[in-house]
């Protein structure tokens, strides 16, 4: 039972991993051109932007909120710092590409923390807001032109051509990976290890508890916005890096396929709980299937019910777990009668 | 006495939206001293807390810890740094956390640690369960522990910390008398370290039991303080409401040949509770007790088809009902007030109007399959009356309520029904002594109007007040029954323990 418990997950991780060995399988199965070398990397490769969007969604949620602005800050932030580098013909290197997205993603966080924890609103609403202005101010003022691969700093442009493993033929490993783990398994850290990450959670738990026990919850909402900003930007510069161009009009429309995969990941809607290893596996999975339908013979047009329909499993889970929790505290409960 | 004493509150105001709740206040606590503070919801006592563990700024006033420097910018770190703890009545825990976590996070928190550690938390919350000499299982979520536990892990996270001044926040009302017992050694164990303790509770006899010195607050002003020597229950009681209190037996007379309201035969449900059966007649209150955890609620919840039974039989008003769910238990006429009101049984962000019709809004259709908007004002207003709910006007939302007016607006939601049988969990609990004679009367009245009443509650003195017979459940079995005199607290008690 205890095995059986621990095999399962804190926030149904287990579940999840089945689920996905059980689908790599039956794609196995149904299509020879699945169980490939290319395959895999271009699943690693199609998840690595998700991933880092995910975390900060993962974030939020875990406070007890949900973000749908950062898709928005992260093309502003990336674009903004491609569109100047360009504009005056001056190459940050790679680092300071990062650096300049990061400060101004931080920023436009901030002001959704700011909001969101001051005037104590509703994060959707917040976010649903700041997302369309965030969205305004970048095609009104910044640029609302195309960037191609030949106008991106060199820096980023060589950086989309470096390679961790390469086996031509079959695919290759991008370098942008080493930091995509490395912020992943900072995250991870931060939310398990440090005060400040279990403050997260217990602001998730209950807001009003955690402001009697001392917690400055303005503060901490502030700075988690600005973290999450700051990795829609980290997030918002990869893509632009791996797709070697940058278009202020992509990414806003991406949002709900990565809050999908956080709940299908564990993370609670309602707040307090989440894990790294179930968004990472919630990532996977969504991906999994928006790649790899079509190779087994489904149309693509059913790409969208497909996550539509799993993240109604998802949740469904989450609900029932609930229910089975309380049914099992009343047995204790009788035990310690008897 | 020359010791300096450890928390000085002087002339405390406090004013929300025109209304005054704190007048002035002054109090001080001398370390290793219990200091009871009484008061009826609604008297200042929670903003009183509020204000001196930071939650609440004063208008003006202030707060001087241990002698030290007025608290300044008073906000619950501060608060809790100069050492003052406080054990809400709702416990404040997170649920989404393990116990161990609930009671040492906070210390983690005052110690500026950056990073948490595992193996830090744990043992420091081993530590304090250990001084306490309690069994918790710190593993667990708090949302998977019974509230007992949840409350015993709401006392450990206060101690956790080096805590000078403990308040405490109706402690004991979820509390088995062999917990309060235990609860007493642990404060009688902090005394001797010097502690201040500020213990608010309803139930005088034990403030007896445990104080040093009695402070009464009345409509936000302190009216008597002194040595708890010189009080008694009734002194206290008549000092918070301004006029004296009975907990006399009263019970009205019920003709032997009533309608049976309810008879339950033989119900059980596994694990739970088994071969219960008793019968209501009209006009009757009947009590219904046991010790926390002996199946006392789950007879009720039975009832109400929350969980419902798999065996025996239920009859309303002589028809035979299939309780499977609360819809149906409702449609057959029963009435259910939840032990927990707050969460189970009121939506805390509407005003108190639509609490009233929430569980009734079916019978307001008029034609057209609309709601019938008068008749609806109407019936709100006459109970808003009836059960004289102190607010002011049927629209501020439940949550400003006091406990015992809360519990009034649960009531009148059910009375809206007309229920032909009304069961009630712990209608008294964190309700003061005024209120509690108030809903007991009402119920008097209810009972008298031909709704049967069950009391489910733990609160023998009232069960003994009020009730024509008394249900004594002890394991998930109806072990006694009493009738007439042999309703008496020490019979009840020693049934219940067997």
């Amino acid at each position: 039972m205890n095995a059986l418990k621990r095999l399962r997950g804190a926030n149904n991780e287990g579940i999840l991993l089945a689920v996905i060995i059980v689908l790599v399988i039956a794609m196995a199965m149904a299509s020879p051109a699945f169980f490939t070398p290319s395959t895999f990397f271009s699943l690693v490769r199609s998840s690595m932007v998700p991933l880092v969007f995910a975390l900060g969604v993962l974030l939020v949620m875990v406070s007890g909120g949900i973000d749908v602005s950062f898709a928005a800050i992260a093309i502003f932030a990336a674009y903004s710092a491609i569109a100047w580098s360009s504009g005056s013909g001056i190459d940050p290197g790679l680092f300071g590409a990062f650096l300049i997205a990061l400060v101004i993603g931080a920023l436009l966080g901030g002001l959704n923390g700011v909001v969101i924890a001051r005037f104590r609103l509703p994060t959707l609403i917040v976010t649903l807001g700041t997302q369309g202005v965030f969205k305004g101010i970048l095609l009104t003022y910044i640029g609302s032109r195309y960037i191609s691969a030949g106008n991106l700093p060199p820096s980023v442009l060589a950086a989309g051509d470096a390679y961790l493993v390469n086996i031509p033929g079959a695919g290759y490993l991008h370098a942008m990976m080493v930091p995509v783990v490395l912020v992943t398994i900072g995250v991870w850290w931060m939310l398990k290890y440090t005060v400040f990450g279990r403050g997260i959670y217990a602001i998730g738990g209950d807001v009003e508890a955690a402001r009697r026990v001392g917690i400055k919850v303005v503060r901490t909402q502030v700075l988690l916005y600005m973290m999450v900003g700051a990795l829609a930007a980290f997030g918002g510069i990869i893509y632009v890096i791996l797709g070697k161009n940058a278009n202020p009009q992509s990414l806003v429309g991406s949002e709900l396929d990565i809050i999908a995969a956080v709940v299908l990941g564990g993370a609670s809607i309602f707040g307090g709980r989440g894990s790294v290893l179930g968004t990472v596996l919630g990532v996977l999975l969504v991906q999994l299937i928006n790649n790899n339908l079509v190779l087994v013979g489904i149309p693509s047009t059913w790409q969208r019910a497909a996550v539509g329909i799993l993240l109604l499993a998802g949740v469904g889970i989450q609900a029932l777990a609930t229910v089975r929790a309380s049914s099992r505290s009343t047995a204790i409960h009788e035990e310690t009668v008897a | 006495m020359s010791v300096e004493p450890v928390l000085q509150v002087r002339d405390i105001v406090k004013v929300y939206g025109g209304v005054r709740a704190l007048g002035g206040v002054s109090l001080s606590l001398a370390p290793g001293e219990v200091h009871c503070l009484a008061g009826e919801n609604g008297s200042g006592k929670s903003t009183l807390i509020k204000v001196i563990c930071g939650v609440e700024r004063p208008d003006s006033g202030e707060i001087v810890v241990g002698g030290g420097e007025p608290l300044t910018h008073t906000t619950p770190s501060e608060a809790i740094r100069a050492g003052i703890q406080v054990i809400y009545q709702d416990f404040s825990l997170f649920p989404n956390l393990t116990a161990a976590e609930n009671i040492a996070y906070l210390s983690e928190l005052a110690a500026r640690h950056k990073l948490s550690s595992r193996r830090r938390i744990r043992a420091a919350a081993e530590a304090v369960v250990a001084d306490l000499g309690l069994r918790i299982d710190l593993d667990a979520d708090v949302a998977d522990l019974s509230v007992a536990d949840r409350q015993l892990i709401a006392i450990c996270r206060a101690l956790v910390g080096e805590a000078r001044v403990l308040i405490m926040d109706e402690p004991t009302t979820a509390l088995t008398s062999a917990e309060v017992q235990r609860l007493f050694t642990i404060v009688e164990r902090l005394q001797e370290r010097g502690v201040a303790i500020m213990f608010v509770s309803h139930k005088l006899d034990e403030v007896l039991q445990i104080s040093q010195h009695v402070t009464v607050l009345r409509n936000g002003l302190v009216v008597e303080s002194g040595p708890a020597a010189e009080y008694t229950g009734q002194r206290i009681a008549k000092a918070m409401i301004g006029r004296d209190v009975s907990q006399e037996r009263h019970v009205d007379p019920v003709e032997p040949d009533a309608d049976v309201l309810l008879a339950v035969d033989g119900l059980g449900r596994d694990g739970a509770f088994s071969d219960v059966s008793f019968e209501l007649r009209r006009g009757e209150i009947l009590g219904i007790t046991g010790l926390l955890g002996s199946g006392r609620a789950e007879i009720a919840e039975a009832i109400f088809g929350v969980h419902p039974a798999e065996e025996g039989t239920i009859a309303v008003g002589g028809r035979p009902a299939t309780i499977s769910s609360i819809t149906e238990a409702m449609k057959a006429g029963i009435g259910y007030v939840p032990e927990d009101r707050l969460t189970q049984g009121l939506f805390l962000e509407n005003p108190i109007a639509e609490n009233i019709v929430a569980a009734s809004l079916d019978s307001y259709r008029g034609k057209g399959r609309l709601l019938d908007r008068r008749r609806i004002a109407d019936s709100i207003s006459a109970l808003f009356e009836q059960l004289r709910i102190k607010a002011p006007n049927p629209q501020a939302p439940v949550r400003s309520l006091s406990g015992g007016n809360a519990q009034r607006v649960v009531i009148a939601k059910w009375l809206d029904r007309n229920p032909t049988v009304l069961l009630l969990n712990g209608p008294t609990v964190g309700v003061d002594v005024g209120s509690k004679e108030e809903i007991f009367t009402i119920l008097r009245r209810l009972a008298a109007h031909g709704t049967g009443i069950i009391v489910i509650s733990d609160d023998i003195p009232e069960l003994v007040a009020s009730c024509h017979r008394v249900l004594i459940v002890r394991a998930g079995r109806l072990v006694a029954e009493l009738v007439g005199d042999e309703i008496e607290v020490a019979e009840i008690q020693q049934r219940m323990a067997g």
